[in-house]
């Protein structure tokens, strides 16, 4: 348990006690010198160490900053000496408020938690300063709280003096917030990240770095196509090979469990195993057969996601436009390739099991791994370690990963520590990949080069259907996630209609690095993109156009977009092949906007540099937030530019990072990031880079009289990058 | 089969057999999980080590080819170049999920040993083999800049 380390603060201090404050599972604020009847938010023990219990997962997002940053600005807290201890999984004390359960996604780490970590540093200096004027014999309002340290006059002292007395008071049910102008760090771009130095030393605790006694690996032989099932396995091959133990069918017929005594020896033996399969259910086509019945899919939508939509309207008002743009994409498979290959370790204990894992969601690992093993979830424990990288991949419907470790542990007889190592083969051809997607566009334009109507269809699997987050996320029929940032989008577009098909194929899809976003903004920014042309107008000017008026969000989406086109220089004179495009959107309650300058030169695009304005609200680590932007430009322009997961008769083409390349250092120029100033309730920054920089190098690439791209990733439409 | 490797400037005996890959020496027998595996084909960077002073991709190298080396992990550099290089990540805060950050630290500690004034070009050169999924390229960049000015003094 992570708290195990508080608790032995607590017991080798000076014998007082330390004070822990939470809320109750109903959300009341609660402090005592035990966490018995509450969960814990913030530990401060007899000698002063504060730790913060992080609810979210460190994936590299930067929650452990974050969330600490919120508890050490409102106790007054010392960063320098501040703790991290991941909370445990416990569904009904650690919510993400988000979503009524424990899991992290949906860029909402900062947002679900700003005030409920802001009250619980709060309640606790209230009753740190509390105790301390009763030991002082002052009021309150007589003691400064600075860096850990209490004072009043000439006395001092750390938090640790007064913790055993502050426990045993109770916190007033809504201790005074700060007002943002008393921050100091919350908004301090200099404050440094929590993790930065055990990741720079190699102490970084990850899920491949736990090693438990008695432990053996395990890899997997996994179906050759999704969908199929185990027949038959022959291992004769493996035997006496050096540190195999043995191999056995998993019990849901999608693999055979290799065991050996380390993870070399394991990847190894299970090359000289052969496995029979039943093919007859399983994705036996080709991708382009896919994405051909995508294609068709586009010609009669199943379902119209605008409530306003009208497909026969908007017919008859394209029909009357003076000018037509019709445009088909296509976006392929992708694979999240997290640095860290997929990997947990399952060990027993006294009462049931731990599983060490990098825990995106453990609101729906715990009970998986509970169900598999035949334990009552109370006998379950997940230690959350650092996770290397996920983008969405560690948060699955099934819990894939975690559940093959339970199985494989299970098979082993239920004693034995088991880890579970996938390798990148495994990663890249194991699904769960960003849906295939067609869109086709038919716009409009009057006479004027105004918008007449917008005929826009999506074919895409849908993420959601057929999962336990089915009632939350789809409505009527409709999987936001398939047509987000279309059927939502703020431009001013007469006659929309957003028509959706559900694509079906047992290759499973899930959420990507900004989800439905990852194509449909790629589609809104190249068309509108495309229209100011047809229209002969500028493309910032076009946009601001579509976004006039004083709704909220388009104040914000037109302030962003105005903040990148200045900054980037926009409308200023560039040298022969160069070119600049603009995007912009809204995701995750964000706004961002990206102004990409290419060089095209010789046929091949240099991306020289990407400007990038975000409207986040109040930024809370505004170096996390530069940070994530340009990650997420990053990630998203690597997956445009060249991967994409291809399938031959249901078998996985890629193999490996030389055929799913990443970007690489050289590929991308300066990214300069800017943060609108605001005091806004903060929202995500995970994800939201991501959408505008593929449709923004798409237009840069146009404009410096390059193609426009309409089938992903680029290179296969042939453009090559320097 | 008992081998001798020379890791962080120590005698360790191991037991893996012939043809396995350092990498997997490193991380399960002697414990150094600094050392990632990210890909095992030598083309991510997540396992560099140094052997004998020079970024290696230790998922690729055979451990009898390095018996008699010396071979750093991530555990075990030290020096003004070393200190420079970590210093620069932590005051630019480089990390995101920090996976592939040893790796990166291995490469450019071998990179600035070799050119100790770099320019971009020669970044990109020296780092083109590391990859980042979380894409911290820029910072990257900037931090080996920075850690050329510290170790110059």
């Amino acid at each position: 348990m992570t708290f195990q380390a508080s608790r032995r603060g607590f017991l080798a201090g000076t014998g007082a006690a330390a004070l822990i404050v939470g809320f109750s599972p109903t959300g009341v604020l609660a402090a005592g010198q035990t966490h018995a009847r509450f969960n814990p938010f913030v530990t401060i023990a007899p000698d002063g160490t504060v730790t913060v219990i992080v609810k979210h997962f460190e994936m590299g997002q930067g929650t452990t900053t974050g969330l600490t940053t919120l508890v050490a600005e409102e106790l007054d807290a010392d960063w320098e000496t501040i703790k991290v201890a991941f909370a445990p999984s416990d569904n009904n004390r650690y919510a993400n408020l988000a979503f009524g359960a424990q899991g992290t996604g949906g860029s909402t780490a900062i947002a679900n938690s700003f005030q409920q970590y802001r009250k619980a540093g709060a309640a606790a200096r209230e009753l740190l300063v509390k105790a301390a004027a009763e030991a002082w014999g002052v009021v309150p309002g007589e003691i400064e709280v600075e860096r850990g340290q209490l004072r009043t006059g000439d006395k001092s002292a750390h938090f640790g003096h007064f913790t055993e007395a502050a426990g045993k008071m109770a916190p007033s049910e809504e201790p005074a917030l700060k007002d943002p102008s008393e921050f100091k760090l919350i908004g301090d771009g200099r404050l440094p990240r929590y993790d930065s130095v055990a990741k720079t030393t190699g102490k970084a605790r990850f899920a491949t770095d736990v090693k438990v006694p008695g432990m053996v690996t395990v890899v997997v032989l996994r179906m050759p196509r999704f969908g199929g099932t185990l027949t038959s396995f022959d291992a004769s091959g493996a035997e006496g090979m050096p540190g195999y133990l043995g191999a056995k069918a998993l019990p849901n017929g999608a693999g055979v469990a290799v065991f050996a005594k380390d993870t070399w020896s394991a990847i190894q033996a299970r090359g000289a195993i052969v496995a029979e399969w039943d093919l007859s259910a399983a994705e036996n086509r080709d991708s382009d057969e896919i994405m051909a019945d995508h294609l068709a899919l586009l010609e009669q939508p199943q379902h119209q996601a605008r409530k306003d939509g009208d497909m026969a309207a908007t017919d008859a008002a394209i029909a009357a436009a003076a000018k037509v743009v019709e445009v088909d994409y296509t976006f392929p498979f992708l694979a999240h390739a997290p640095m860290e290959p997929l990997t947990c370790v399952i060990e027993p204990t006294a009462t049931g099991v731990k599983v060490h894992d990098g825990s995106q969601f453990p609101a729906m690992t715990h009970p998986t791994v509970a169900a598999i093993l035949g334990l009552d979830p109370s006998q379950v424990e997940i230690e959350t370690v650092y996770a290397g990288g996920s983008f969405g991949r560690r948060a699955t419907p099934t819990s894939d990963y975690q559940a093959e470790a339970a199985m494989a542990f299970a098979l082993l007889g239920g004693e034995t520590p088991v880890k579970l190592v996938w390798t990148r083969e495994d990663d890249l051809a194991g699904g769960y990949y960003r849906p295939m997607a067609a869109h086709r566009v038919r716009l409009g334009l009057d006479g004027e080069g105004k918008l007449v109507g917008w005929d826009h269809r999506i074919a895409a699997k849908s993420i959601l259907k057929g999962t336990p987050f089915e009632s939350m996320l789809v409505h009527n029929g409709i999987d936001d996630t398939s047509v987000e940032g279309v059927a939502d989008t703020y431009y001013a577009i007469p006659a929309l209609s957003v028509g959706l098909s559900d694509a079906e194929s047992p290759v499973p899809v899930l959420w990507w690095r900004s989800v439905g976003h990852t194509h449909t903004a790629y589609v809104m920014e190249t068309m509108i993109d495309q229209a100011a042309e047809a229209a002969g107008e500028d493309p910032v000017a076009f946009r601001l156009d579509l976004l006039a008026g004083d709704d909220p969000d388009r104040l914000r989406l037109s302030g962003v977009l105005r903040l990148a086109a200045e900054k980037a220089g926009w409308g200023s004179a560039l040298p022969e092949g160069r070119g600049r495009g603009v995007a912009v959107h809204k995701s995750f309650n964000s706004y961002v906007a990206q102004v990409i300058e290419v060089a095209l030169e010789e046929g091949s695009v240099r991306i020289e540099r990407v400007t990038c304005a975000v409207d986040c609200g109040l930024p809370v680590n505004p170096d996390v937030i530069k940070a994530q932007m340009e990650g997420g430009i990053g990630y998203g322009l690597g997956a445009v530019m060249r991967n994409e997961i291809t399938l031959t008769e249901g078998e996985v083409d890629q193999w490996n990072f030389p055929d799913y390349e990443p970007l690489r250092i050289a590929d991308i120029g300066r990214i300069d990031v800017h943060i609108v100033p605001s005091r806004e309730a903060p929202t995500g920054v995970g994800e939201p880079g991501v959408p505008p920089a593929g449709p923004a190098l798409a237009n840069a690439i146009r404009a410096a009289g390059g193609q426009r791209v309409t089938h992903l990733p680029m290179v296969k439409s042939g453009v090559e990058f320097a | 089969m008992a081998l001798k490797l020379k890791v962080n400037g120590e005698t360790r005996r191991v037991a893996a057999e012939p043809g396995t890959p350092l990498l997997w020496v490193i991380r399960d027998e002697l414990d150094l999980t600094g050392t990632k595996f990210g890909c095992g084909v030598a083309s991510c960077g997540a396992c560099t080590v140094l052997v004998d002073g020079y970024a290696t991709r230790s998922c690729q190298t055979y451990l009898e080819d390095v018996e008699g080396a010396e071979i750093t992990t991530i555990e075990g550099v030290e020096g003004p170049v070393v200190a420079a290089v970590q210093e620069a990540w932590q005051e630019l805060d480089v990390v995101q999920c920090g996976y592939c950050q040893s790796g990166q630290i291995m490469s450019a500690i071998s990179l600035l040993n070799e050119v100790p004034k770099p320019t971009d070009a020669d970044i990109d050169a020296g780092m083109s083999g590391n990859a980042c999924r979380c894409a911290t390229y820029q910072r990257i960049r900037a931090a080996i800049h920075h850690a050329a000015a510290k170790a110059e003094g």
